[in-house]
């Protein structure tokens, strides 16, 4: 009897919103029917998400890709011969060999959607462990000094260095310290924690444990938001076969160390992706904003030193350890190391996940992987960094995308979302959504986001609709109300409230209705 | 020593605040929802920061977080019923009443409104006939806006009793939201 053929249909979220299970059930009742011997696997999506869902078939050649696959293609993709990588006009060649995914450099998503997310073996066997092996070896100063040398900086937005935020945890002594995992991904445009953690649990387990050797933290948690039930279901399942096999628990691997985790779920506040909050949230609190100092380095969780960073973070903390510092510092650009997963969204053609290192332009993920709008219309603008991100028009398409450089337009790279309109977009009712969205998501702590958002959106409701001879004082207004919210607030959801508006205003100002030159001398 | 027996109404007053009595004297209560929500409180209370996990097991089991859970859910972990109640009221995903049968979620964000979000949006209010935050007359659907399901990269997106749908058009959502009646009818 011949081994079955293997058949890979994504379980990912994009993949199930695209009917992805009836596909799945729709493949195995048809090799049923024609006695043909199928084993369907469901792995993490490739990230080429307008081809969901992407169905791979396991041909001697390699991976053959289909899609976008609908449950009624099937018993088509079956008469075309598809089992041994037939032609059909759903025919993608091999999936390595498709550009989009073949001049990416996939660092953090090496194995996303190529292994069965929970398969131990199937982490094992692509490169997983390594970097813990390496670091069960060390001494912890030396996985800090590793991890300050890479130049990994936060993948949440804040770009902070996290070899140093790890050196001041470790620095600090307790009875108790934390690792949390920041996975509240909450900006729009961003998607990549989500096909990470529903892609390859087991990297951000492995990268949490490292983080708790390095600064002698035992215990994490894992704060998922809770519309995203499919990367908690993953992540449940990843713990508790982790657990079971000695990955976690009291004796990690057989090293006599120490480190166990959960994942806790949030319940719809965005401002608790703001750090401090999530950890009031944790602690069983509204999700209010701290005041920083303390740092939660020294004291965080339950008033205990806490490392708290992203999914994406501690997920490129293995390929780190297992590589070594050098290799992965050695993408990127100026002070940007490493590789970035971009995620496109909005009106582009060819969504999905980019994963390449700093230094890259815009334009070229929008056109040459993105393949323009999805509309067929101009693109007009583009969001980057999530709500809280500028809005960058064409002219400033070509700066290259590093932390720095992005910086010095008063833009910034964030978590690597970006939201692409095309010409049919108002920009003044952009601008007003962004205001709005503060209001509605702010935690209420401090009056210059509390307050200043809501007059923001009243503020623009007046320079929409109202007298057009008052329009140049409204927007003298505005300009002072978003210095006031940028310098006075707490955390970062009013203190950059004011950057999606400021940059509508300044590069769109016939949206508002306003003069072009009397919006440049601001902008100036 | 003398064992002081402990007085029944203990139970609800401050005297017997996050002790096992409480807990005892509410699980044993003839009212389902506090029954129900003091067996959650007894399998929770030991977990570092419990509030949000019990609050979500509540929910997940009574549909919403009742004005007689709060009671329970405060004395069994020493808060107050305001510290609860802020709680509760803090996050978008806590309700204090029953949603309809099924729950729509439509995406408002960026993303969504860059390929038509706020035209589906309109779609859901007239389909359904009922705005944001509101449930139909019928009591099939609550309407919910999201800000973000993270299928951005197949916008517009809508979640329908916690399935995701991505690039959903107004007929495709008609569709949906039909299928749905005729699964659960």
């Amino acid at each position: 009897m011949t081994a079955p053929v293997v058949i890979y249909v994504p379980r990912d979220a994009a993949a199930l919103a695209m009917d992805a299970d009836a596909v799945a059930r729709g493949i195995e009742r048809a090799a049923d029917e024609r006695g043909l011997s199928v084993q369907v696997v469901r792995n993490g999506s490739r990230g080429l998400l307008w081809l969901e869902p992407l169905v791979e078939v396991a041909t001697p050649d390699g991976r053959v890709a289909y899609g976008p696959v609908a449950p009624e293609d099937v018993a088509a993709l079956f008469d075309a011969g598809w089992l041994t990588g037939g032609a059909h006009p759903l025919r993608l060649g091999l999936t390595e060999d498709i550009p989009y995914l073949k001049h990416q450099e996939r660092l953090t998503f090496a194995r996303v959607g190529i292994i069965d997310p929970l398969s131990l073996q199937d982490y094992a066997a692509h490169g997983g462990l390594a970097g813990l092996k390496r670091a069960l070896a060390m001494e912890p100063a030396q996985i800090v000094d590793e991890m300050v040398t890479s130049g990994l900086r936060g993948r949440g937005g804040a770009a902070f260095p996290t070899g140093i935020k790890w050196k001041t945890v470790a620095g600090s002594p307790s009875d108790q310290k934390y690792i949390v995992c920041n996975a509240d991904e909450g900006d729009s445009g961003t998607f990549a924690d989500r096909l990470l953690m529903e892609g390859d649990p087991y990297v951000l387990i492995e990268g949490m444990t490292i983080a708790g050797l390095a600064v002698g933290a035992t215990y994490g948690y894992i704060y998922v938001r809770s519309e995203y039930p499919h990367a908690i279901a993953t992540l449940e399942a990843a713990i508790a076969r982790a657990r079971s096999v000695g990955w976690l628990g009291s004796d990690v691997h057989g090293s006599g160390r120490v480190f166990d985790l959960e994942v806790r779920k949030g319940a719809g506040a965005y401002i608790c992706g703001e750090e401090t909050s999530l950890l009031e949230s944790l602690e069983g609190k509204r999700g209010v904003v701290r005041a920083k100092p303390p740092l939660p380095a020294i004291s965080g969780l339950f008033g205990k030193p806490t490392v708290i960073n992203n999914v994406i973070s501690l997920a490129t903390v293995p390929i780190i350890l297992a590589k070594g510092a050098a290799y992965y510092r050695d993408y990127g650009v100026g002070r940007s190391h490493g590789t970035l997963p971009f995620q496109l969204a909005g009106n582009l053609k060819q969504g999905g996940l980019v994963e390449k290192a700093f230094g890259l332009s815009l334009r070229d993920l929008l056109y040459e992987f993105g393949g323009g709008s999805a509309s067929g219309r101009p693109l007009r603008a583009v969001q980057v960094g999530g709500p809280l991100g500028a809005y960058l028009p064409e002219s400033q398409w070509d700066v290259p995308l590093d932390y720095e450089a992005y910086i010095q337009i008063s833009a910034m790279i964030g978590h690597g979302g970006l939201v692409a309109f095309d010409d049919t977009v108002d920009m003044a009712r952009m601008a007003r959504y962004a205001m709005e969205f503060c209001a509605i998501e702010s935690c209420g702590k401090c009056t210059p986001c509390r307050i200043g958002s809501t007059r923001g959106v009243e503020t623009l409701d007046k320079i929409a609709t109202g007298d057009a001879s008052q329009r140049e004082q409204q927007v003298h207004l505005l300009r002072d109300l978003c210095d006031t919210m940028m310098g006075g607030s707490l955390c970062a959801l009013g203190g950059m409230a004011p950057y999606p508006v400021l940059s509508a205003l300044n590069h769109f100002p016939q949206d508002f209705g306003i003069e072009s030159s009397q919006s440049a001398a601001h902008a100036a | 020593m003398h064992q002081r027996e402990a007085k029944s109404d203990l139970a609800s007053s401050g005297g017997a605040r996050g002790g096992k009595l409480a807990l005892d004297a509410a699980q044993a209560s003839p009212t389902p929802a506090i029954a129900a929500t003091a067996r959650i409180v007894a399998r929770l209370k030991d977990l570092p920061g419990p509030l949000l996990p019990v609050l979500h097991e509540v929910q997940h089991e009574l549909g919403c977080i009742p004005a007689e859970a709060v009671q329970t859910i405060a004395e069994a972990l020493n808060l107050s019923r305001a510290e609860v109640h802020g709680v509760i009221t803090f996050y978008p995903h806590f309700r204090s009443e029953p949603a309809a049968r099924h729950t729509l979620e439509v995406c408002r964000a960026e993303s969504c409104q860059a390929m038509g979000g706020e035209h589906l949006a309109a779609h859901a209010r007239t389909a359904l006939g009922c705005d944001f935050h509101a449930s139909t007359a019928d009591g099939n659907f609550t309407l919910e806006p999201v800000y973000c399901l993270g299928l951005c990269a197949q916008s517009p997106a809508v979640m329908i009793d916690g399935q995701p749908h991505a690039r959903v058009t107004p007929d495709k959502l008609d569709r949906l939201l039909t299928r749905t009646l005729e699964a659960s009818s």
